[in-house]
């Protein structure tokens, strides 16, 4: 009887993370159709810059596409991370997480060191509509970030508490997840917002 | 002596400042709390008197520590849907007074009821309380309760953000009520079109009680979207298939569906405005480029699929009864599944028939209009699908089934004025008048509101093991039926005469005044019915028909199959089901062998109660109170609250627990269940 019960508890576990992954792709989902209606938005007011200051004069390239390519670079880090996690070790799952969180500070950080450059050469978020769009898009994207990385520390810290168990998988997986979600909405806010900005 | 002075100089000096703080805080109040109409400090002191009844009775029955562990902390589905019920049936109490005041104003050409200003106020909450804060949370009651015992679950997929999505709800819709007595409430209709809502023709704090009670409320309806589509995914019993599940949570699954597609845009929706209005942003301003437009079309990308999230699982519930009470398997399945989700699909490609007007052109319109007319096929499929399961069916006149016969033709000249309007060009002249107002109090109130109410009757016994008093009933639901009519056929012919909505007086050449009367008539009809409504629950408590069967309605799915009100793990053994109709079956399949069969226990797995929901919650609130008095201080404080409670969950490795065989063994035998 113990041991049946011990069985069932086991199995009933994995179908609870099971379902919990799951309901995260469905978070997935809703997340997506927000940062769609956001594109939605910016596009409607791309060119309502009531003739005053374009996007072309304020995006730095090197800027950028620093920022691209350290987002891109902590995606690959986090695979990194859920690859150690499914070999079980618990120590480069560990370090790339915090290798990934880093990356992810150094993006934060740049996003708002180019919110304070625009801001401080004169396009606020109440200069035009393309600039409340603009600055609402973008920093939807970064908040979303700087939550995860909170996140991620919290993760980081219960692996180290409780070590690779059915429930701290399911934790990396979904993190992980997340921050694969949040380079694939980058990609395309490098491409609408940026590049298509600066052509 | 110069102490003497220095002492009186002092005393006076701090009398000037007191003064002046005096001042001051007079200056604050008078904004803070909404001042000068008797009515509302008639309120006022209501709402006081009412929350000093309360404590004292908790007091005084030493209540304080059930009401927490009981009801503050459950992650129960079924005690979650109940706190839902009473909460909705407060709000529709709420948002019946505002249609009666607005009745009321408008009864007379030249009355001066009501100001010009509380009238635009009392109809922008009356629609968002009845749509969001009563048709919402009603629905999430009925998926709470109904869901997990028909499809033979113990709980839903997420009990704990279940219990988070209620309490969302709960402090969104206190915010939003708050504003009636401090701040002022929101007057800019019920969905909130800039610019009227923009700062500069909304400067005070009512359109962000909006705004905000709107948005937290709508991330708990989220997730709440999220966690059924899950539940009914992956807890069905063992051997129900997707094509075995009762129609209602077919329903639930279709609204869920539209719901994560949709609240994320309201979402952002709200999200934009607040930014226009606290960062002095310019994206649906009148200067600096923004598009009013682009709000109009993002709210009705929620808006519009809204309606089918609340109507779907109305159907549903239809759908269970006319198959009970006819004592039949449901006419056509199949083509009713197939139907919910044609109209789940296609509720994303009808919104722009709200505002034809806009002059997006002819062939967006035609576009538009042709979606909006092809929605009624399915409907209509449905409503075939009742009447043939009626047909030759051995009906009977249960409070449920009269609510559903009453439904039918409601509906259906409902749908009819809907196609009218659908017509494009034509709708140039319907736009914006009481054609269209009693056109969607039809479709809401025949539709949802008669749906809502024949659910309440039919689960009433499973939620609280008692039936409702027949008589009463009669009298609420021939009240209800009469007054919607009286009320609401002279308002289609009000505006066809030019009455426009959100009007607040008229004159009297305009000829309007005899069918307002009529109208007004009809509404206090209305809301007699609920007074009888309210008495049949009280009368209900006391005297109501016991249902000691667990099967009041000899019921063909698996919710009649266990005690009512159910124990808290709902199934002492989780049945397994062989087709549609699971409990059905399994009472014919008893009659044949006429034995009962034994059933082994084994130890339940249960989620543990938990109080960071609640607290949650309140943080929520006071991060949405700061937010509307743009008090950022309190906004950091609560929503710093709110992640210290996200992560202190994070942080919680035990979380559940195992109900010994014994203990279900002993309340299986308790309600006369022998295992």
């Amino acid at each position: 009887m113990a041991y049946a019960t011990a069985h069932h508890e086991e199995h009933h576990d994995e179908h609870d993370e099971g379902i919990t992954v799951m309901g995260f792709w469905l978070f997935l989902v809703t997340d997506c159709i927000l940062f769609g209606a956001l594109f939605a938005t910016y596009a409607v007011l791309v060119n309502h810059t009531a003739s005053g200051l374009t996007g072309k004069e304020f995006f730095e390239v090197p800027g950028f596409v620093s920022e691209t390519f350290i987002l891109l670079t902590s995606s690959f880090t986090s695979g990194l991370a859920v690859l150690s996690m499914h070999k079980g070790k618990i120590k480069p799952l560990i370090g790339w997480l915090i290798v990934t969180l880093l990356l992810g500070m150094c993006f934060v950080g740049l996003e708002i060191h180019e919110f304070q450059t625009m801001v401080h050469e004169g396009a606020t978020i109440s200069t035009s509509a393309f600039f409340t769009a603009f600055y609402t898009l973008v920093s939807t994207h970064g908040l979303h970030v700087s939550v995860g990385i909170i996140w991620m520390i919290s993760i980081t810290i219960q692996l180290k508490r409780y070590g690779i168990t059915s429930v701290t998988k399911r934790k990396v997986t979904i993190i992980s997840l997340y921050w694969h979600f949040l380079d694939a909405v980058w990609i395309f806010l490098y491409t609408v917002v940026y590049l298509m900005g600066v052509m | 002596m110069w102490l003497l002075m220095n002492k009186h100089i002092h005393s006076t000096s701090t009398r000037k400042e007191e003064n002046k703080l005096l001042d001051k805080l007079k200056d604050f109040s008078s904004r803070f709390f909404v001042t000068g109409e008797p009515m509302i400090y008639g309120a006022d002191v209501a709402i006081l008197l009412t929350l000093a009844g309360i404590i004292f009775v908790l007091t005084y029955l030493k209540k304080w520590k059930w009401l927490w562990r009981e009801w503050l902390t459950t992650v129960d589905h079924k005690k979650i849907g109940i706190m839902y019920m009473l909460s909705s049936l407060l709000m529709l109490f709420r948002g019946g007074v505002d249609a009666l005041l607005m009745r009321i104003q408008l009864a007379f050409p030249q009355w001066h009821f009501l100001d010009s200003n509380h009238y635009n106020e009392i109809f922008t909450t009356h629609g968002t309380i009845m749509i969001l804060f009563m048709a919402m949370p009603l629905m999430f009651a009925f998926f709470n309760i109904v869901v997990p015992l028909q499809i033979g679950a113990r709980d839903v997929a997420y009990p704990f953000l279940n219990a988070v999505s209620f309490w969302l709800f709960f402090f969104g819709a206190m915010l939003f009520n708050l504003s009636f007595v401090i701040g002022g409430s929101p007057d800019a209709g019920w969905l909130s079109y800039p610019p009227l809502s923009g700062m500069q023709f909304s400067p005070g704090p009512g359109q962000d009680f909006y705004i905000w009670g709107i948005q937290i409320s709508g991330i708990g309806s989220l997730a709440s979207g999220i966690n059924f589509i899950m539940t009914i995914l992956k807890m069905r019993a063992p051997g129900m298939k997707l094509m075995h599940m009762p129609l209602f949570t077919w329903s639930v699954l279709a609204s869920c569906i539209i719901i994560i597609f949709a609240f994320p845009v309201l979402t952002v929706t709200l999200a934009l405005l607040f930014i226009d209005r606290f960062f002095d942003g310019h994206l649906f301003t009148m200067t600096g480029g923004g598009n009013p437009m682009m709000y109009i079309n993002l709210i009705w990308m929620w808006g519009h699929p809204e309606v089918y999230i609340v109507v779907l699982p109305a159907f549903g519930i239809f759908s269970e009864i006319v198959a009970t009470f006819s004592q039949k398997k449901i006419f056509g399945y199949k083509s009713m599944v197939f139907s919910m989700m044609i109209i789940s699909v296609l509720s994303y490609f009808t919104w722009v028939h709200h505002f034809f007007t806009m002059g997006a052109g002819a062939n967006v319109n035609v576009f538009f209009a042709i979606t909006t007319m092809a929605i009624g096929i399915p409907t209509g499929v449905k409503v075939f699908n009742w009447l043939f399961t009626m047909f030759r069916g051995r009906i009977q006149m249960t409070q449920p089934m009269l609510w559903t016969i009453a439904f039918i033709p409601c509906f259906v000249v409902g749908g009819a004025t809907g196609v009218m309007l659908s017509a494009a060009p034509a709708d140039y002249q319907y736009h914006n008048s009481y054609f269209l107002v009693a056109h969607f109090h039809q479709v809401l109130i025949g539709g949802v509101v008669f749906g809502f109410f024949a659910g309440l009757y039919y689960w009433w016994p499973k939620m609280f093991g008692f039936k409702l008093n027949d008589r009463l009933g009669k009298w609420a639901f021939w009240t209800w039926n009469i007054g919607f009519y009286v009320c609401f056929m002279p308002q289609y012919a009000l505006g066809f005469m030019g009455m426009t909505r959100r009007i607040y007086t008229y004159d009297f050449d305009m000829g309007w005044g005899p069918l307002n009367v009529i109208s007004t008539v009809g509404a206090f009809f209305m809301g007699i019915g609920f007074i009888f409504q309210a008495w049949q629950i009280l009368h209900g408590i006391k005297y109501g028909e016991r249902d000691v069967t667990g099967d009041p309605w000899n019921g063909r799915t698996l919710e009649w199959s266990i005690p009512s009100p159910p124990p808290h793990y709902n199934f002492a053994v989780i049945p397994t089901v062989t087709g549609q109709d699971a409990w059905w079956t399994i009472k014919e399949e008893r009659k044949k062998k006429k034995a009962k069969e034994t059933a082994a226990f084994s130890p339940i797995h249960m989620p543990k109660n938990s109080g960071i929901p609640f607290i949650m919650a309140v943080f929520w609130f006071i991060a949405g109170f700061g937010l509307t008095f743009h008090w950022v201080w309190m906004a950091i404080f609560g929503l710093t609250g709110v992640g210290a409670c996200l992560l202190a969950r994070s942080f919680q490795y035990n979380s559940d627990y195992y109900i010994p065989v014994d203990e279900i063994r002993h309340t299986e035998d308790s309600v006369g269940r022998v295992g």
